[in-house]
């Protein structure tokens, strides 16, 4: 009921509304059009151009009041590039932007119709139009080269030396795989998922994968300067890897393996200090519309030193062994299965 | 049934109209299943603007939540019921109400309400026919699109709640019931109401097309058209090229979800069990989808296009500069429209060969949008500007278009995409290109044909007050959220407090929440104005009262079915005459002969 009323009240507020308006244009009849005609569309043009020099003052105090909350330069070395050419490309878009927005609203005031002032009939000049049409198409082409050149990095090959580590995601959290001693991934069957014991569905007739290590928290461990491969994947609906940090991004999806790969700059204990944050911490988001939970599926990055890496790896217990091996769970692994049943 | 023939049954019938004006046509005929493209125009303008009440509603609900997080607001439970309960928004329902925000803009209103007003109600006025090549195909059109519209919101009502996969519904999630509640029900008549629009686009798009190439009056060559119909012209083009491609890929959906294919599943483990499904490839959806869904972008924006060049030439009392020009960069835009639709997939693990492909052929598209850009301004440049309501929303339309067109360049350069895919930047890139800017195009043909539809005019007061508050209002909701994108924040997240990086953004979300509910009411205004001036507004005393050169204006205030009620009229000059009649006037009309000794331009 309450909901009619509210609605009846917004109708006659308008239509009180529309007979004010209504009534100021009868007024206008009675002053004689022409001359009020006049008056409007002088007032529309000095408004437009008030709108203009309002937005100017408003895109530079937007600006500074916004950039305190922006994310630190890349964490990554491939996204140096990311930062610089965007720099570039603001530029570039910058400079087109203020002179259109600029002769737009200038031609607006300047040559707004006043008493006795005529257009001239002007319908074309295929010179003017030539130039146009080159010089954004030479600017793009500019961008491109630039846009390509950092493309290919980003997608070539990973180094030889990369560290591997295989990212799945499940409605709604992140699994994270590390290789084990052997450096080798084994296989996967999707058909042998369980999430009692088995929740990548490693295939334990693989013997690679007695030791791996499956950290069901959503941390991702990685070592700082040394470039690190993720294998993507997905466990039921397409998920992304968003790494904003380090400027990385690449789509999860069921039945088809993707990878990214990267080498981070600063461990996590840098940021903190860098960002003056003690709390800092890298996060990856979930980039991809995945169902209810898509915005609270979040996983960290821990950026370490080899040395730690090293102790945190020796800490850790093969899947197999969690599963397998009777009455001896390390702490830290309760912990995490703790916190996986938390997430779940 | 040749053309000529067709012409004469129709000023026969015209005629016959004319002889018994006083019996009124019956009510079903004349308002409901009617067959005069005015009237089916009309029917697809009113239906446009409910759903354009109910879409923006949802984005005031949404943005509630967005902005006020830890806040309840009672009265969204009056509306919402259960899926608000105690006026906190459940996740399942936000995700609902962004993909039918989503669905319902894109489609609903900015394809099928503004192509559907005013193709048809522009192309016969505007190139001199009674009607359009085929009238009934026309009003299937409109009852397949009002067909779509009641699933679509019959889909609001039951109890899993509407589609909730985002409007590009990508599978596994959409194929899946258990993947998403909004999955179940909701995704088929999700599915059933969008193959009706397809079948509506199709039936609207051919008609379009043939009209405008079979049924122009004597005189009409191509290159005498006004550029709005050379924008609607490709606009069908586009239509009816790529939404049989998105059919393709409903069809393949509905099968995976019902028959057990798995065109788009593979390897999937949800709801506790293996699923039987390998093979698939969840891509390939989104190539289908893509393959329309960038057209559709240039779908939306070239009506708004045709219509700005069209009221900026007549506010400014100057041909439009360039002509040819604006025609070729249409083809263009059109051509390449679509072979860029990768570029919304360079994240998914595309060959990067590929992807550098799909990079360059996307920042070409910047070559013919920039020709258009300047030919606008050199439109204006030295012009005798008149700032009616219309004029206003067409100047605000190119300013948005440079603005959103440019964070364009940054999306389609992979490089860059790579971070800002999926963020608050693509949010406020193409809400200011394709929404504000297309709705913008939109106003300013309402605005400044709704004297050829109603006879009468709208209130210019409440217009300009509705333009300033909504320019205003869109770029202080969407030009801080290109910040929030380039520091990463995600797109469609219910909640940002968990996450350290976004969550300082909180006190900004809270300020776009508010304007956007101000922005709301004054497109409440806008209706109020548009309903309100169908029976009040200022009668419409002269025949042509822009001024314009246009065929429309040639035709009785309140035009019956057939348009003219003489003969058509003949055209013997292009649809920019804004030169000296000799008299006093600024301009010449197509119909009126070439004068001795002048030459045709």
């Amino acid at each position: 009921m309450s909901v009619f009323i509210l609605i009846s009240l917004v109708a006659i507020v308008f239509g009180i509304i529309y007979q004010i308006a209504k009534a100021s244009e009868y007024a206008a009849v009675l002053n004689g059009e022409e001359k009020v005609k006049q008056q409007t569309n002088k007032l529309m043009a000095s408004l437009l151009v008030a709108f203009f020099l309002l937005g100017m003052y408003g895109i530079v105090k937007c600006h500074t009041a916004l950039m305190q909350h922006m994310i630190p330069e890349s964490a990554s070395v491939e996204g140096v590039g990311f930062d610089s050419m965007f720099k570039t490309t603001l530029i570039v878009t910058g400079i087109v932007f203020v002179i259109t927005q600029t002769l737009l609203f200038w031609f607006v005031y300047k040559y707004q119709s006043r008493p006795g002032t005529k257009a001239e009939f002007i319908s074309h000049n295929n010179k003017l139009e030539l130039i146009w049409t080159t010089i954004p198409a030479i600017v793009m082409a500019g961008l491109v080269v630039i846009g390509l050149k950092n493309w290919i990095t980003i997608t070539s090959p990973a180094p030889k030396d990369a560290q591997i580590v295989e990212v799945v995601g499940k409605q709604f959290n992140w699994l994270i795989r590390y290789p084990g001693k052997d450096g080798v991934l084994g296989k996967r069957d999707f058909r042998k998922i369980s999430d009692e014991n088995n929740v990548l569905g490693l295939d334990w007739n693989d013997k690679d994968n007695k030791d791996d290590i499956i950290s069901q928290n959503g941390e991702l461990h990685i070592v700082v300067n040394k470039p690190v491969k993720l294998i993507i994947g997905s466990r039921d609906v397409i998920h992304d890897v968003g790494l904003p940090h380090f400027r990385m991004k690449m789509d999860a999806v069921p039945g088809i393996a993707t990878t990214i790969w990267f080498t981070p700059r600063y461990t996590t204990a840098e940021m903190k200090v860098k960002t003056n944050n003690p709390d800092f911490v890298y996060e990856i988001s979930c980039d991809q519309m995945c169902g209810k939970g898509h915005y609270s599926m979040r996983g960290t990055v821990i950026v370490e030193t080899q040395a730690e890496h090293e102790a945190w790896l020796a800490k850790q217990q093969s899947y197999w062994d969690v599963n397998n091996a009777p009455a001896t769970p390390a702490a830290d692994t309760a912990a995490a299965v703790a916190s996986t049943t938390m997430n779940n | 049934m040749n053309n000529e023939a067709m012409l004469h049954d129709a000023t026969h019938a015209s005629h016959h109209d004319h002889g018994h004006e006083h019996h009124e046509q019956h009510f079903i005929t004349k308002y409901i299943f009617s067959q005069d493209h005015k009237m089916i125009a009309k029917q697809f303008l009113i239906t446009g603007i409910i759903w354009a009440v109910i879409g923006a509603l949802m984005s005031v609900f949404f943005r509630l939540q967005l902005g006020f997080p830890d806040k309840t607001f009672p009265i969204m439970e009056k509306f919402l019921g259960e899926w608000a309960k105690g006026g906190k928004l459940n996740p399942e329902f936000y995700y609902a109400l962004v993909t039918m925000h989503g669905t319902i803009l894109v489609f609903f209103v900015l394809t099928a309400g503004l192509s559907g007003t005013f193709s048809n109600l522009l192309i016969p006025l505007q190139v001199g026919a009674r009607d359009m090549a085929s009238p009934f195909m026309n009003m299937l059109s409109y009852w397949f699109f009002f067909t779509a519209s009641v699933f679509m919101f019959i889909s609001l009502f039951i109890e899993t709640g509407p589609a909730s996969g985002g409007w590009t519904t990508y599978p596994p999630l959409s194929a899946l019931k258990e993947a998403s509640m909004g999955s179940g029900l909701g995704m088929d008549l999700w599915l059933i109401s969008m193959s009706l629009f397809v079948v509506s686009s199709l039936l609207g798009g051919l008609n379009y097309i043939a009209t405008v190439l079979n049924m122009r009056t004597t005189g009409m060559t191509m290159t005498r058209m006004p550029l709005t119909i050379w924008a609607f012209f490709f606009t069908a083009v586009l239509g009816v090229l790529s939404f049989p491609v998105l059919l393709s890929g409903f069809v393949l959906l509905i099968f995976d979800r019902n028959f057990g294919t798995s065109f788009y599943l593979s390897e999937i483990f949800i709801g506790g069990r293996a699923l039987p499904n390998v093979g698939g490839s969840a891509i390939l959806y989104q190539h289908l989808f893509w393959f329309l869904g960038h057209p559709e972008v240039y779908i939306i924006m070239l009506p708004g296009m045709g219509m700005a060049s069209e009221i900026l030439s007549n506010n400014s009392r100057k041909p439009i500069f360039g002509y040819l020009a604006m025609v070729i960069s249409l083809i263009g835009i059109t051509v390449l429209a679509f072979l860029v639709w990768a570029h919304h997939m360079f994240v998914t693990g595309m060959s990067p060969f590929l992807g550098s492909i799909f990079v360059l052929l996307t920042l070409l598209i910047a070559v013919p949008s920039a020709v258009k850009v300047f030919n606008w301004l050199t439109t204006i440049w030295k012009g005798n500007l008149r700032f009616t309501v219309g004029m206003l929303f067409a100047l605000g339309f190119v300013s948005l278009f440079i603005s959103g067109g440019l964070t364009g360049i940054f999306l389609g350069n992979s490089a860059l995409d790579i971070h800002l895919h999926d963020t608050y930047f693509v949010i406020a890139h193409f809400h200011i290109v394709m929404g504000v800017s297309a709705f913008f195009g939109m106003f300013a043909g309402i605005y400044h044909w709704f004297p050829k539809m109603f006879g009468r005019f709208m209130n210019n007061t409440l217009g300009y007050i509705h333009f300033f508050i909504t320019i205003i209002g869109a770029y202080l909701i969407f030009w801080p959220m290109h910040y929030e994108g380039v520091a990463g924040m995600p797109r469609r997240y219910y909640d940002f407090s968990a996450w350290q990086s976004f969550n300082s953004f909180q006190g900004l979300n809270a300020f776009i929440s508010v304007v956007t509910i101000i922005v709301f009411f004054a497109q409440l205004l806008f209706v109020v104005n548009f309903f309100v001036s169908i029976f009040r507004g200022k009668k419409v005393t002269t025949q042509n009262p822009w001024q314009s050169p246009t065929l429309e204006w040639t035709t009785p205030i309140h035009p019956g079915h057939g348009n003219w009620d003489g003969p058509i009229p003949t055209v013997y000059r292009w649809a920019y005459d804004y030169k000296d009649n000799g008299e006093g006037g600024d301009f010449i009309a197509q119909n009126v002969p070439l004068k001795e000794g002048e030459e045709a331009h």
